[in-house]
């Protein structure tokens, strides 16, 4: 457990700071404004790209081919920026990873791999994992929020404590899943063709 | 669908390009001593730098319009609002620029990092540099120094730039040096101005002892 505590802790030093999972893209264009549209939108994501992601860190906890993994999780994700964002928060968890719990099977995974499935090796239990997963995939949009449109924080950790984090990680140990979120593919690259101030990689 | 996308993370940058930080508050100077640098040093080292400006590109698109260096030398990063989270805390982001960086031109001689502005709080982490400069000017107050702060106390350099402002913003130049001296004892401190010594020769020759 104390080590999806870690993973999923905002000081977990993985490049996870600089990604704002489309939020920044959704305040530039006024669709999140306050609470009760961040609570929307976060509720969205979780019960999208949170739960297919968690499905993923899931299946890697079972002990399920990574190479496979990988590429199913790619055919899942159809925005170009989604997948690289994913791939670079990935890569930044498993630097870390390495020099704190180095293992075979985390050896075993490609330089870029998708975020979940590092997780999924990492943490070990299933439903750890996936609970990691799912609320990283809530977690770092909410911490942008904050510094994007100084919200009070107060306000937002209520929102995100509130989430069905739990459910989602439950139904994420089942199967894995195939879920579509085209409003977060459109923002994703939207965002990466944003001229000017961009303060996120994605 | 390769899953190679980027450089392999590997553990640490021993054994690779040196690395410098520049940091400092906001308009202290940091860009322009890059260029300087760049134009002191380009022709007889392989650089590279990485810039952290807030906004994204302004500091890269700056060095890249002053043609100081070929621009696919320069890397921007994004720091998620938080520039010394991205130097200190969490040094993902600039590892991997860094990373691309050797990925593209295998030997060089020297990585130059610079801050987005901070306050005088911000140093690098030596995970990602091995050593580092703290730029801060006349025109943000002769007092600037004896605040103190890890960036002005630790750093291995302490550059005061824009000495040529000090008569026309009332800085005290012999205080401002006399306390910069006192709060970082052994540690050296070097006054410039770019408007006089374009190409940074004194900030140049101590880049070059470092190497």
């Amino acid at each position: 457990m104390l080590t999806a505590l870690i993973l999923a802790d905002s000081r977990f030093p993985g490049g996870g700071h600089v990604h704002s999972g489309g939020l920044e893209e959704a305040a530039a264009r006024r669709l999140v404004t306050d609470e009760p549209s961040l609570e929307s939108f976060l509720h969205g994501r979780l019960l999208t790209t949170g739960l297919l992601a968690a499905g993923f860190a899931a299946a890697a906890a079972r002990g399920e081919d990574l190479e496979l993994l990988d590429l199913e999780l790619d055919a899942r994700t159809p925005s170009p920026a989604q997948r690289e964002a994913s791939r670079a928060q990935g890569r930044g968890m498993l630097r870390a990873a390495r020099r704190a719990w180095p293992s075979a099977r985390l050896a075993s995974l490609p330089a870029s791999p998708h975020q979940p499935l590092v997780i999924g090796v990492v943490v070990g239990d299933p439903y750890e994992a996936a609970l990691t997963c799912a609320y990283l995939a809530v977690s770092g949009p909410a911490s942008a929020a904050v510094r994007l449109l100084g919200l009070d924080p107060f306000g937002v950790n209520a929102i995100v404590a509130a989430l069905p984090v739990e459910e989602v990680a439950s139904r994420a140990c089942k199967e894995l899943p195939a879920l579509g979120s085209p409003a977060l593919d459109l923002l994703a690259e939207a965002h990466v063709r944003r001229e000017g101030v961009r303060l996120f990689g994605s | 669908m390769g899953a190679n996308h980027g450089p392999d993370p590997h553990d640490h940058h021993h054994g690779t390009a040196p690395r410098i930080g520049i940091g400092g508050p906001v308009g202290s100077g940091k860009t322009a001593l890059t260029a300087a640098l760049c134009r002191a040093l380009g022709e007889q080292l392989s650089l590279a730098v990485v810039t952290n400006d807030i906004y994204t590109t302004e500091d890269a698109d700056f060095l890249r319009r002053a043609g100081v260096l070929d621009p696919a030398r320069i890397e921007a990063v994004q720091t998620g609002c938080c520039p010394h989270t991205a130097i200190r805390d969490d040094i993902t982001a600039n590892l991997d620029a860094v990373e691309r960086l050797e990925h593209k031109f295998p030997a060089l001689d020297l990585v130059i990092i610079e801050s987005g502005g901070d306050n005088l709080t911000a140093v690098f982490s030596r995970g990602l540099v091995d050593k580092q400069i703290f730029v801060v000017d006349v025109a943000g107050g002769d007092k600037v120094p004896r605040k103190g702060g890890p960036g002005v106390t630790t750093a291995d350099l302490l550059v005061i730039n824009k000495v040529d402002l000090a008569p026309l913003v009332g800085a005290d130049m012999d205080v401002m040096i006399s306390d910069a001296h006192r709060m970082r004892g052994e540690l050296p401190v070097i006054a410039q101005s770019l408007v006089e010594t374009p190409d940074a020769p004194e900030v140049a020759k101590w880049v070059l002892a470092q190497l």
